[in-house]
């Protein structure tokens, strides 16, 4: 792959959160993404919306660098993320440089993916204890207050198993931003969860955005959610953004055929 | 049966005592040996990795009889020689442990891969990562197949008798031959074994499964 094309680092003033540059995901045969080009601002809240397969949750598997690249770099905060510069040139990030960068994105998947032999303070104080190298007085301090911010400080010493789906996503939520990242990333956070429930995530996410200046990027099946509080919609469809814009531009008034099909088609599933 | 009893007691449960002996050390080198050869088999290192197949293969492939056979006599002539009793628990532990292996590295593949990515995103170091997150789940999982294996390696200590080392089949065995009770002798043998392993080993794994359970906050 040439790389030659590439910059060895964004121009620092104005440099976008999060660059995508002609990425490329294949799984043999199958292309996943197709010459992606995204960028996303700083605090900006981005929604990737598309039917199953479409790629979006790769993009965001792709920033928290648990997916290899096949082509293009991405850029985080104008550095280089699966690449690395030596000798003038780019080459594909070592282990050290990939847990450097990704020290700066936190991530929410969709089954939670708690630590199950940990309580729910444990769990928020493991990352900064462990990785950050607080000490366990800050890391507990820092963790509850995360706790008290999603509700769940009463329930602080309660392993996972004991939680609910709602519970559990709030904690793990909690987790993430105990590590003080600058971009948040959320993979179908309300997908494993039951009707009831979903509220109670979706309305810390909100205040996540209301309060805080993170960069987010959420992958979601809730129109509604996304309409409220995302700063733009990306709607992907076989690897590749085929319609994006405001929100309020992006649901009453879609300009692509495959985006009022898409858009149809979850309507009537209400 | 009590004469018996009377007589060789005292000479059974010093030999029982050796037993124990053997399985206790026997039982740390099979966990040392299991939890470096499970790791080994997943390393990113091909030497490393290679390192514990061919360990894993030797020893689960051959005989426990002739592993112990070659340790005791056949390393002196390669020039270490090695004192009888460590010689029988080094075997044993060395061969149960190929099969530990096996549990181990089985495992820890069956944690399930959104630890690994739970982990991942914290950017914990793949040390790290093993050693907090996927370690202590794995245990709770290669518990119950291991308390298995701690039973057959119990059994397996019987075969350190054949270089001499006095354990309770060595005893049992030297009562037999001075006196021909055999049904007295092996009998007893067979009943001590017996109750070591559904009286000691059985409910000491059990002791460990429940307190994994609560360590994953199950109970």
């Amino acid at each position: 792959m040439d790389l030659s094309a590439y910059p060895l680092e964004l121009p620092k003033d104005d440099c976008p959160m999060v660059r995508f540059m002609n990425v490329t995901k294949s799984y043999g045969a199958l292309v996943v993404l197709d010459n992606l080009n995204l960028d996303i601002q700083r605090g900006e809240m981005v929604s990737v919306i598309g039917p199953s397969g479409s790629g979006k949750t790769t993009v965001l598997r792709m920033l928290m660098t648990l997916e290899t690249i096949n082509g293009g770099v991405i850029y985080v905060d104008g550095q280089p993320l699966t690449h690395m510069a030596r000798n003038g040139r780019l080459v594909p990030a070592d282990e050290a440089h990939l847990r450097r960068m990704r020290a700066s994105i936190g991530m929410c998947f969709q089954h939670f993916n708690l630590f199950p032999h940990m309580t729910a303070l444990e769990n928020c104080m493991e990352g900064p204890v462990q990785v950050l190298g607080l000490s366990k007085a800050e890391a507990r301090a820092r963790s509850e207050e995360l706790l008290a911010m999603v509700g769940m400080i009463e329930k602080k010493d309660q392993h996972p198993s004991r939680l609910s789906g709602g519970q559990q996503q709030r904690v793990a939520i909690a987790r993430a931003l105990a590590m003080r990242p600058r971009i948040m990333l959320f993979d179908e956070v309300t997908s494993a969860l039951d009707p009831e429930v979903i509220g109670e995530v979706t309305q810390v996410i909100r205040r996540l955005v209301a309060e805080h200046d993170l960069t987010m990027l959420m992958v979601t099946h809730q129109m509604g959610f996304a309409r409220d509080i995302s700063d733009r919609i990306c709607f992907f469809y076989r690897g590749q953004i085929e319609e994006q814009g405001p929100p309020e531009q992006f649901f009453t008034n879609p300009q692509r055929e495959r985006t009022k099909q898409f858009l149809r088609a979850v309507k009537d599933a209400d | 049966m009590w004469d018996f009893l009377q007589t060789y007691g005292l000479r059974l449960s010093e030999g029982t005592l050796v037993t124990a002996a053997q399985f206790a050390l026997a039982s740390l080198v099979a966990c040392l040996a299991a939890l470096s050869a499970g790791l080994g088999r997943l390393s990113r290192h091909w030497l490393v990795r290679n390192f514990a197949v061919i360990y894993i293969e030797i020893f689960r492939g051959t005989s426990l009889l002739v592993q112990l056979y070659w340790i005791f006599f056949v390393l002196p002539l390669l020039g270490l020689s090695l004192p009888k009793f460590t010689a029988g628990f080094l075997s044993v532990g060395l061969n149960v442990g190929a099969y530990g292996a096996e549990i181990v590295r089985g495992a820890i593949l069956a944690v399930p891969r959104g630890q690994w990515e739970a982990a991942y995103a914290l950017s914990m170091s793949p040390a790290k990562r093993m050693r907090r997150i996927i370690l202590p789940q794995a245990v709770a999982l290669m518990l119950p197949p291991w308390g298995n294996l701690m039973i057959e390696l119990l059994k397996g200590t019987a075969l350190v008798a054949l270089i001499a080392v006095s354990d309770l089949m060595f005893v049992a065995k030297q009562i037999n031959g001075a006196t021909f009770r055999s049904a007295e002798a092996f009998g007893t043998a067979l009943i001590v074994y017996y109750l070591l392993a559904r009286f000691l080993i059985t409910p000491a794994m059990r002791g460990l499964e429940r307190v994994m359970a609560r360590r994953l906050g199950k109970v």
